[in-house]
């Protein structure tokens, strides 16, 4: 019998290890998977590679997974925003490595990576000093930079709806990177705003089929990135 | 300068959404760019494209309507129109790289007289770099429309020979607007469509660190 629920996040996340490479949806506070970062502090696995468009604002989240020195390093396309200030800190004290990636770059690795597909050209950043160091191809009159799938061990990813299938559909923009992510990780962990019964969720609708996904907990009230920032609050909590 | 020389702002952004044709899926850049959508002609219908999933966007949200699950690519709350769509980050970026977003308008630090684009990173040894989705929008959108003021705050040229600043991408720039000028990127040339009130050319050249030359189509 195929059941994929698990009654808690700190369940879903207890086998992460140390070293292993794990990626967390979102993009800013739309679609992180707040509770389930929040688990993965408590569990406390460490030298993590991180992929993720984004690397936390305020002390809550991303942010928080940073500040407790669980991230050896982070691939991302846009590791600063006007409230992030955990990153920034460990960076310029060279305590955290930073991969910056275009962000098409960065969902196409992870499309690649979930899709069997090794490498792909592109030509974002030819030219540029991110492409440096990197094989350069001319098809037709055209540069393009070849780039590397991601593979995972660990994906964190938050949805609107789930079954126990793990059938799942998302809601607006905080789809973002959470249907790539979740083909391209040995283990998908997935927090569901609700968790209806099998057949409730319209097949023409189902964004990311179940195959994709090995585990989901029900996270019924989600917290608001946002609001724990403006409210200075910080996980642990304080 | 006089102060009361040139285009302001708005007038800046109209001569950008004067240029959007009806039918246009657009990609405005965060800052600057995004007061284009304000500008647009009536009757012309846009659709706008924000690359963090969603073609269709419609205005910033109002207050006590903020969906923290609907933003923009500079994650402000904003609204969905009618007959938008939602996809994935993948998808996204292959409508940006696979040549679906017509027209991208983007800020600037520097650009250079063959349309080099530098809008990223100062190179700034203390600053956290950042990129985003530029590089990918440059490199895949075939129309890229520059709006930002000809000088920097300290006076300087943003118009220049070659780009000291980190490129963002090479050779990709397609039309220029300043608050002095309308410049098209032709053949690595820097041709000036349109001056602004009160602008001669001999004084927009004295500001430009690049070499200008008159459209033949100049209005």
């Amino acid at each position: 019998m195929i059941n994929k629920i698990v009654s808690t996040v700190n369940e879903a996340v207890a086998d992460v290890f140390d070293g292993a490479t794990v990626l967390i949806s979102g993009f800013g506070e739309a679609g992180s998977p707040v509770e389930l970062i929040h688990a993965l502090v408590d569990q406390g696995a460490k030298n993590l590679t991180v992929v993720s468009n984004n690397a936390g604002s305020g002390h809550v989240g991303l942010a928080a997974l940073i500040e407790n020195r669980q991230v050896r390093k982070i691939i991302c396309s846009f590791p600063r925003t006007s409230i992030s200030v955990v990153f920034p800190e460990l960076y310029r004290k060279g305590e955290i490595e930073l991969e910056l990636v275009p962000q098409g770059t960065l969902a196409e690795r992870i499309r690649a990576g979930g899709a069997g597909i090794p490498a792909f050209f592109t030509p974002a950043s030819v030219n540029t000093p991110l492409a440096e160091g990197k094989e350069v191809r001319t098809f037709g009159k055209r540069d393009f930079v070849l780039e590397y799938a991601i593979k995972a061990d660990f994906a964190l990813v938050k949805c609107s709806k789930a079954d126990k299938y793990g059938n799942l559909v998302y809601n607006k923009t905080a789809r973002n990177f959470g249907p790539v992510m979740c083909t391209a990780a040995k283990t998908t962990i997935v927090q569901a705003k609700q968790i209806v019964e099998v057949g409730q969720l319209d097949p023409e609708c189902v964004i990311t089929p179940g195959n994709f996904v090995h585990r989901v907990v029900e996270v019924a009230n989600p917290a608001d990135e946002s609001k724990l920032v403006a409210e200075e609050r910080r996980y642990p909590w304080n | 300068m006089e102060l009361s020389k040139g285009w302001n702002l708005a007038q800046m952004a109209q001569n950008v959404a004067n240029d959007i044709p009806d039918g246009a899926y657009v990609n405005l850049g965060i800052g600057m760019p995004e007061l284009v959508a304000g500008f647009i002609p009536e009757g012309r219908e846009v659709i706008y494209h924000t690359e963090n999933g969603l073609l269709g966007m419609g205005e910033v949200a109002e207050v006590g309507y903020e969906d923290p699950e609907l933003v923009n690519a500079g994650k402000k709350y904003v609204t969905a129109i009618p007959g938008a769509a939602y996809f994935h980050h993948a998808d996204s970026f292959a409508m940006i790289r696979g040549g679906h977003i017509d027209i991208c308008v983007l800020g600037a630090y520097q650009i250079s007289e063959e349309g080099d684009l530098a809008n990223w990173s100062t190179g700034d040894e203390d600053a956290i770099p950042a990129v985003g989705g530029a590089m990918d929008l440059v490199a895949g959108v075939e129309n890229i429309f520059v709006i930002t003021k000809h000088c920097t705050k300290s006076g300087e040229s943003k118009i220049v020979k070659h780009c000291t600043y980190p490129l963002t991408g090479k050779n990709v720039v397609s039309r220029i607007y300043t608050d002095l000028a309308i410049i098209d990127v032709v053949d690595k040339k820097l041709e000036v469509r349109e001056l602004a009130p009160g602008i001669s050319f001999e004084e927009l050249q004295e500001l430009t660190a690049a070499e200008l030359y008159m459209s033949n189509y100049s209005i």
